[in-house]
């Protein structure tokens, strides 16, 4: 890329200061958008843009603000800042050096949907990005560019800083809003969608950090400019954490759907004295491990998912021929063992269940029997846990069960000798 | 009491939130840095300012591995040793740690001043090692610069 859309630090030092982020198009976009724009040209340009949501799901975000009820009020918009996948780094570099961004973007939404209330939602570990980012926003309230009839056009917003505190389940949107809402961060049944009955029971959009930093340059140049980057289904730049067995890890923003794993991996500064790649996690924990031979994958949506996995939040943890898998699984599950927030029994025994397998092959005293019943455990979870953290548990075991086999064998064999 | 102390802070968090309840985390932070931990009192104080059962209040402190149901030394030190962390060393790191302050994962030195722990992803894994002490990053950590670290606060303990 030669200039970057989101992490336009690498581009401009000391954009996280206001002078500098105006002097940098910073702002334009929420100026043109409150001067000249309706709140349904703005929805509709994000709309056309086919931007997609960066937490995960990759739910068009112009699509999910059309959703909103337009009489009903009070509204709110709900940023996600809880980044709690393993190997996800990206809107943690966003609001530690580009926050203005974030802050522009989740303007430009709350004007889109007509809310006068934003919730930013960061992990309670982001003590320190939340002072970056309160200072940004008390610059823009003293710019004029937040607050009460802002700029002149009557529109108010205020945007409070919402600090977790440790819990991976506080990402899940439903469990996000009961911890916001003081109630335990455990998830709620959907629907009601948060677009209809979202925080305080009102209509409120959610979206992730990344995906909202999108949305100023949306703005700004247009839908059309926006789709020069990506492909048709996965149109602009997306963030690209790289972490694991690589010389160089860290973020890289490329357009969706250009590179492949392997040119990443090369980004990245190659694997640790060149080892050969084993397996690559394209979203941490959380969806199925790809063996070597998909290192040809394109990066985007659709090439993710024909490959067998999920693009997920584009947190690829690399593994080389170092890597013992089981090991590697063993850590994902016992992820997923602290995090289950004990709602529902399938999720909260099944991951007990599976580390304590995990535990006893690692510990050398694991038969064939027991690698068998990883698969049984995994598969009575699949399908009957009440949200998708459950699920994402199972991925880690059958996905390399599926494609390592032969090491769980070969852990249970040096057990029995 | 809480109430007293923070009473500006307690007013401001209040304000951004449309319910009482929703400000149930922060005044558990505020408990927290008044008291080091949130123990049964702040607990109290922290339902009877927001008119909450105690119970429930109880159970968001048990819920969240931030908040602290026992007193912690004055230093936490969370090192990550999740699987991006260990790809990078950190199984070995932590076991550093542990020679370094001659206490296991979990504990606090005999002397009050460090408690070490092992955390899930703190989104910094393109700098592991990494931990945070006390809330604040500690990025590319080797065991030299974790030795530093230490004997530093200690130094600074002694002034
Ligand atoms: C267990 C679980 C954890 C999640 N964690 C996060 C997270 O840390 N950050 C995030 O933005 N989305 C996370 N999500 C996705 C959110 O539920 C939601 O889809 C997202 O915030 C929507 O924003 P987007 O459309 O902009 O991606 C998580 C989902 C699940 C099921
Ligand atoms: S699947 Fe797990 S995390 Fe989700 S509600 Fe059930 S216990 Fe909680
Ligand atoms: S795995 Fe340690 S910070 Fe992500």
């Amino acid at each position: 890329m030669d200039k970057h859309v989101l992490l336009r630090d690498l581009d401009v030092p000391n954009i996280r200061e206001l002078a500098v982020y105006e002097a940098n198009d910073g702002y334009a976009a929420w100026r043109k958008a409150l001067t000249t724009m309706k709140p349904e040209e703005v929805i509709a340009v994000v709309k056309d843009s086919g931007l997609r949501g960066r937490g995960g799901a990759g739910f068009p975000a112009g699509v999910k603000w059309s959703f909103i009820p337009k009489d009903i009020f009070p509204k709110y918009v709900v940023v996600n800042g809880d980044e709690s996948e393993a190997g996800t780094f990206k809107d943690h570099q966003l609001l530690d050096n580009n926050p203005h961004q974030v802050i522009e973007g989740t303007a430009l939404c709350a004007y889109a949907v007509q809310a006068n209330t934003a919730y930013i939602y960061l992990r309670g570990e982001f003590l320190e990005p939340s002072r970056t980012l309160q200072k940004a926003i008390d610059e823009a309230y003293a710019a004029g560019l937040l607050g009460k009839n802002i700029l002149g056009t009557g529109f108010n917003l205020d945007i409070h800083i919402h600090l977790g505190a440790g819990a991976y389940i506080c990402g899940e949107e439903t469990a996000l809003l009961s911890s916001l809402e003081g109630y335990l961060g455990q998830p709620r049944l959907r629907p009601p969608f948060p677009a209809v009955q979202g925080l305080y029971a009102k209509p409120t959009v959610i979206n992730n950090v990344e995906t909202l930093a999108n949305v100023p340059p949306i703005v700004l140049h247009g839908a059309q400019w926006y789709r020069q980057f990506g492909t048709e289904k996965s149109p602009g730049t997306k963030i690209f954490c790289v972490s694991g067995r690589v010389n160089k890890p860290g973020n890289y923003e490329l357009p969706l759907g250009k590179y492949t794993i392997r040119e990443l991996i090369d980004m990245a500064g190659g694997t640790i004295d060149n080892r050969p790649v084993k397996g690559v996690l394209p979203a941490g924990s959380s969806a199925p491990i790809l063996p070597a031979s998909a290192l040809d994958t394109k990066l985007d949506y659709e090439s993710m998912q024909a490959a067998g996995s999920l693009l997920g939040s584009a947190s690829f943890v690399i593994l080389d021929d170092t890597v013992d898998i089981v090991w590697a699984a063993r850590k994902m599950v016992r992820f997923f063992k602290h995090e289950s927030c004990g709602k529902c029994t399938p999720c909260r025994e099944g991951t007990h269940w599976a580390l304590a397998l995990y535990d006893k092959i690692i510990e050398g005293r694991g038969t064939a029997r027991d690698v068998e019943m990883l698969g049984e455990v995994a598969n009575s979870m699949a399908g009957k846990c009440f949200c998708l953290l459950g699920e994402f548990a199972t991925s880690p075991i059958l996905s390399t069960l599926k494609h390592f086999r032969p090491e769980y064998e070969r852990w249970v064999t040096r057990a029995q000798a | 009491m809480l109430r007293e102390k923070r009473a500006s802070d307690i007013e401001k968090t209040l304000a951004k939130y449309p319910s009482k309840r929703s400000a149930v985390m922060p005044l558990l932070y505020m408990a927290q840095e008044e008291y080091g931990y949130c123990d049964d009192n702040a607990i109290r104080e922290v339902a009877e300012i927001l008119e909450l059962d105690p119970t429930e209040v109880k159970s968001i402190v048990g819920f969240y591995t931030m908040f602290y149901e026992e007193p912690t030394g004055r230093y936490v030190i969370d090192v990550c040793d999740d699987l991006p962390c260990a790809l990078r060393g950190a199984d070995e790191f932590v076991a550093h740690c542990e020679r370094k302050l001659g206490i296991k994962v979990g504990e606090t030195t005999p002397d009050g001043k460090f408690t070490l722990r092992t955390v899930m992803c703190i989104a910094a894994c393109d700098r592991a090692p990494v931990a945070q002490l006390n809330t604040e990053y500690r990025y590319s950590l080797t065991p030299e610069s974790f030795d530093r670290m230490i004997d530093e606060l200690k130094e600074q303990d002694k002034l």
